[in-house]
């Protein structure tokens, strides 16, 4: 597998369902840390478990790794049900947010180790441990230990010394946790080139959205033990399918409302920020007289000075706030009904001047395919 | 009873562990806990001129086993005053000692994780060399000092602060150095590895937010080292109130302590059965201590 | 940021460690003194010295000392060792506290309890089993192993809950049996530890007074009963000897293993600051 660049290697398999949780469970006395949990992961796939602290992501990554033992529910790898099989004879290796390199060994030593472990020849251990070193750009500090090592040197060691067991399935627990921030960009880059390379399937666990949309081809979201919303980056971050994930990535507008009326293509919604109604696409169901929110994303509304034309969705307001952020600025317009609503908008033009300032009314509009309805 | 302690942890947890925690525990329980057992048996017999010098509390008469238990060690013991008073002033003994230690080693240990930490291995190593030093042999070096002719004595005299020696060996001040000499080492590790721990930051915090030095180490840094506290002042405290060697050394006929009472009824009266019940009420007294000593150390190891 | 330390608490400090070690320098001082009167001094002699090595009474006593301390170390650091593990590491099982509490408690029992419960544990296994047969060293191997475990258990397992656990879990997430986790990683990362736990076992061993009179047998005298009987005596210079050699024993123990310590966390540190350097030279 090391090595293995082929392309038609590295695709994801869509037939199969390489790895399978079901209804998988963990409870610590009185408290449910993982609840009720499916999930199917493909070949070759980077799933990315993404939530706050506590909310059951790393307890799901210690099962899947045989570290703890599941309340109920199946875990299976590769058609194989994992059962109780302990996490020294899974084929699943783990990359500890600490990195949890052996003090005591040198880059080499902790890299073999691994194989060693499954009796593995010694000349066989030895190229393939420089082999792997190799792709992780690590052979020059082979006989190093791991105190000599910097952050992101004692990462690629780590994955390294997963790597070269080429197990079924990759876990990565917060893997750019011990990075500083300049460092973790560069190194998430890196990091899903290698495992694309190998054509590892890996499931990674983090707090950090941005760096599960950069690494992952699907993410799920979780709170509370329950995975909530499961989809590739752009699908959980276009359309969340509750107030939960609209706002934990990303930050989002939420406008409570009632629907008035359905027509084909968009639902209309009465709300307090407008004697208008609001007009947003349909999407899954809701039913007439149903309280509902609309999530809108600060970059889809525009700012402007005039009165949008043809827009059925406008509001106008009062700059209270903006923040000068190079690239865009966001502004923090108070509505007369009392309502705030944020609005990102890239900074095309080079003067103040010619951008809305303190204390202007200004008109918000958006298209009806912006926002999202969100029933729960 | 072990097979259904081992059936026990059979069920609870997998196979291999059961045996790793078997291997200690099972030392501990033979070696530990069920001596306390014979204790508590040997403590309701009648001394006897036998070996061993104690009567059997189970005797077959007529195909039925009889059980005859004497609580005439426990009345001997609440009847007679030199009992209760050893007991007492054991307490005592131990709890001013304590509070010595505390006051003497609190400072120090505050002033050693202070300290640059060079310095501070340095300083650590010098107070953990004392307690690995034979208790016995430092409790021995005080003889030479408190003694009447002794250096301390000479010291003086050379001085003019005396006239004619002090008295001091063979006194119950002699025994309070004695304890809080040996102690004091025991107390100043715990509170050490606690202070050592606390963040500096939370103090120039403090100092930052207007609070004078004086008032910080009072209002943050002592609540915080409430559990290095306890668990200092425990292991000097029950020790203490058990111990023979200081008393036997240093004290005089006015000492009263209930380890040398033991010893005494043990080695030079050869009375196990009172010996035995002189040890189970001195469990009793330490039972709170003991589990106070083991809610701490829960939290805060040595 | 450290702060320097106050005037108040140097002075205090010195004032601490000057009770801590005056007895015992004078305790050596008059190892010298060439008077029977250990507190008049009547100038340098190394004559007590010779008289001790001639006293067979105490050479057979620190024999007999020392091959109970050999002994006792290296049991009482393999079962401490494990002790350590259990308390440190299996947090979920039914008996854990009452494990601890076990385990722990000989650190601060009274030592005359301990003393009496095994002598009548020892007397009454031999009148219903037959064995020990009689108090000797086995009875003192046996209470010695006792007590120092739950020091070695101690230090052990305050190394343990130091060291980040996930070490433990990768290499066994990387396929070691926990057994061979225990040999291959945990044995080696706390070595000081263990290393620290035999020396202890062996001094407290040593040193054992109050339990070892109360377990040994008429045949069986280690050093310290040995130096009790002749403290209870009075003051003699030939036991301020004997004391020099204990004091002298101790310190080089601990003495060389700190100087280890803080030379292997110093050239740690220079490593680290070298690889750290290196990385910002990039």
């Amino acid at each position: 597998m090391i090595g293995n660049t082929e392309k038609s290697e590295v695709k994801v398999d869509e037939q199969k369902n390489y790895v399978e949780v079901k209804k998988l469970t963990k409870k610590f006395d009185t408290i449910i840390a993982v609840n009720d949990v499916d999930l199917t992961i493909k070949k070759g796939e980077i799933f990315a478990l993404l939530g706050s602290s506590g909310c059951g992501k790393s307890t799901l990554l210690r099962m899947l790794a045989g570290l703890e033992t599941p309340t109920s529910g199946h875990v299976f790898i590769d058609g194989k049900e994992m059962g109780s099989i302990p996490p020294f004879k899974r084929p699943v290796n783990m990359m500890f947010q600490s990195y949890a390199l052996f003090p005591h060994m040198t880059v080499e030593q902790n890299v073999a180790f691994g194989l060693k472990q499954d009796k593995v020849p010694k000349n066989q251990i030895r190229d393939k441990v420089s082999e792997v070193l190799k792709l992780v750009e690590m052979s020059p500090y082979a006989k190093r230990k791991s105190h000599q090592l910097s952050g992101g040197q004692m990462q690629r060691v780590a994955l390294a010394r997963i790597l070269v067991k080429s197990p079924k399935l990759l876990l990565l627990d917060e893997p750019m946790a011990a990075l500083d921030k300049k460092l973790r960009t560069q190194m998430q880059i890196e990091l899903v080139d290698i495992l694309e390379k190998v054509g590892a399937t890996c499931i990674m666990v983090t707090h950090d959205q941005e760096e599960a949309m950069t690494m992952a081809c699907r993410i799920a979201v979780m709170d509370q033990g329950y995975i909530i919303q499961i989809g590739p980056p752009s699908e959980v971050y276009e359309f969340p399918n509750c107030r939960f994930c609209a706002e934990f990535i990303g930050s989002v507008n939420l406008i409570e409302g009632k629907v008035k009326d359905i027509n084909a293509e968009t639902v209309l919604i009465e709300s307090s920020i407008h004697e208008n109604n609001l007009e947003i696409a349909k999407t899954g169901d809701c039913t007439i007289g149903m309280e509902v929110s609309v999530a809108l994303r600060p970059e889809k509304i525009s700012v402007s000075r005039d009165k949008p034309e043809g827009s059925v969705n406008w509001v106008k307001g009062k700059v209270e706030d903006i923040i000068y952020l190079g690239g865009s600025s966001t502004y923090y317009v108070r509505l007369p009904s009392g309502k705030k609503i944020i609005a990102m908008q890239a900074n095309l033009k080079r003067t103040i001047h010619e951008r809305p300032t303190w204390e202007e009314e200004i008109y918000l509009s958006w298209l009806s395919q912006s926002g999202v309805i969100l029933t729960s | 009873m072990r097979a259904k302690l081992e059936n026990t942890l059979k069920k609870i947890i997998p196979r291999g562990r059961s045996i790793v925690i078997a291997i200690p525990f099972a030392w501990m329980i033979l070696f530990f806990l069920i001596p306390f057992a014979f204790v508590l048996k040997i403590s309701f017999a009648e001394l006897q001129l036998a070996i061993p010098p104690f009567t059997a509390l189970t005797k077959l008469i007529e195909e039925s086993l009889h059980i005859k238990l004497n609580l005439g060690n426990y009345l001997f013991l609440l009847q007679d005053p030199l009992y209760i008073n050893a007991y007492i002033s054991s307490v005592k003994f131990a709890f001013v000692s304590t509070m010595l230690c505390l006051l003497i080693g609190y400072p120090m240990a505050y002033a050693i994780s202070k300290s640059s930490p060079n310095i501070r291995n340095i300083l650590l190593m010098l107070i953990v060399l004392p307690s690995w030093t034979e208790f016995l042999i430092r409790i021995y070096a005080w003889i030479g000092i408190l003694k009447n002719n002794g250096i301390l004595n000479n010291f003086l005299l050379w001085l003019g602060v005396i006239d004619e020696p002090l008295v001091i060996l063979n006194t119950n001040i002699a025994v309070y150095i004695g304890i809080v000499y040996g102690y004091l080492p025991f107390m100043i590790l715990p509170l050490y590895t606690n202070l050592t721990k606390h963040d500096d930051t939370l103090l120039e915090a403090a100092y930052d937010l207007g609070c004078p030095p004086w008032k910080s180490f009072l209002t943050i840094t002592l609540p915080l080292s409430f559990a290095g506290i306890v668990a200092g002042c425990m292991l000097v405290f029950i020790p203490a109130v058990g111990e023979f060697v200081i008393p036997e050394l240093l004290g005089g006929s006015e000492t009263l302590m209930i380890g040398k009472v033991l010893w005494q009824e043990f080695f030079n009266n050869r009375d196990w059965p009172v010996a035995s019940a002189v040890a189970i009420i001195m469990l009793i007294i330490l039972a709170v201590p003991l589990a106070i000593f083991h809610h701490f150390q829960a939290k805060e190891t040595l | 940021m450290r702060r320097k330390l106050s005037h108040r608490l140097i002075l205090f400090l010195s004032i601490g460690y000057a009770f801590l070690y005056l007895p015992i320098i004078i305790l050596i001082v008059y190892s010298f003194n060439e008077s029977r009167l250990v507190t008049v001094w009547a100038g340098f002699s190394t004559k007590w010295y010779g008289e001790l090595l001639k006293d067979q009474g105490i050479l057979d006593a620190v024999w007999m000392s020392l091959r109970i301390a050999f002994l006792t170390a290296w049991v009482a650091t393999f079962l401490g060792a494990i002790a350590g593990q259990v308390m440190a590491r299996f947090g979920r099982f039914r008996f854990h506290s009452g494990f601890a509490s076990t385990i722990t408690a000989p650190l601060v029992m009274p030592e005359v309890i301990t003393g009496l419960s095994l002598l009548l544990l020892f007397v009454s296994m031999e009148t219903m089993i037959g064995w020990p047969e009689g108090r000797g060293m086995l009875t003192i191997w046996i209470s010695h192993v006792t007590f120092a475990t739950a020091f070695v258990a101690v230090i052990v397992s305050s190394r343990l809950r130091e060291m980040d656990i996930s070490i433990e879990e990768a290499a066994m997430d990387l396929g070691a049996h926990p057994f061979k986790v225990f040999f291959v990683i945990t044995i080696p990362i706390i070595m000081p530890a263990l290393i620290s736990g035999w020396l202890l076992s062996f001094t407290l061993s040593m040193d054992s007074l109050v339990i070892t009179s109360f377990v040994a047998g008429p045949a069986s005298t280690t050093l310290p009963m040995k130096v009790f009987s002749s403290v209870r005596m009075g003051v003699s210079p030939k036991i301020n000897a004997v004391a020099t050699f204990i004091v002298l024993f101790a310190t080089v123990i601990v003495v060389t293993s700190s100087v280890m310590t803080i030379r292997q966390d110093k050239k740690k540190q220079r490593e680290i600051q070298a690889a750290m350097k290196e990385n910002l030279g990039k």
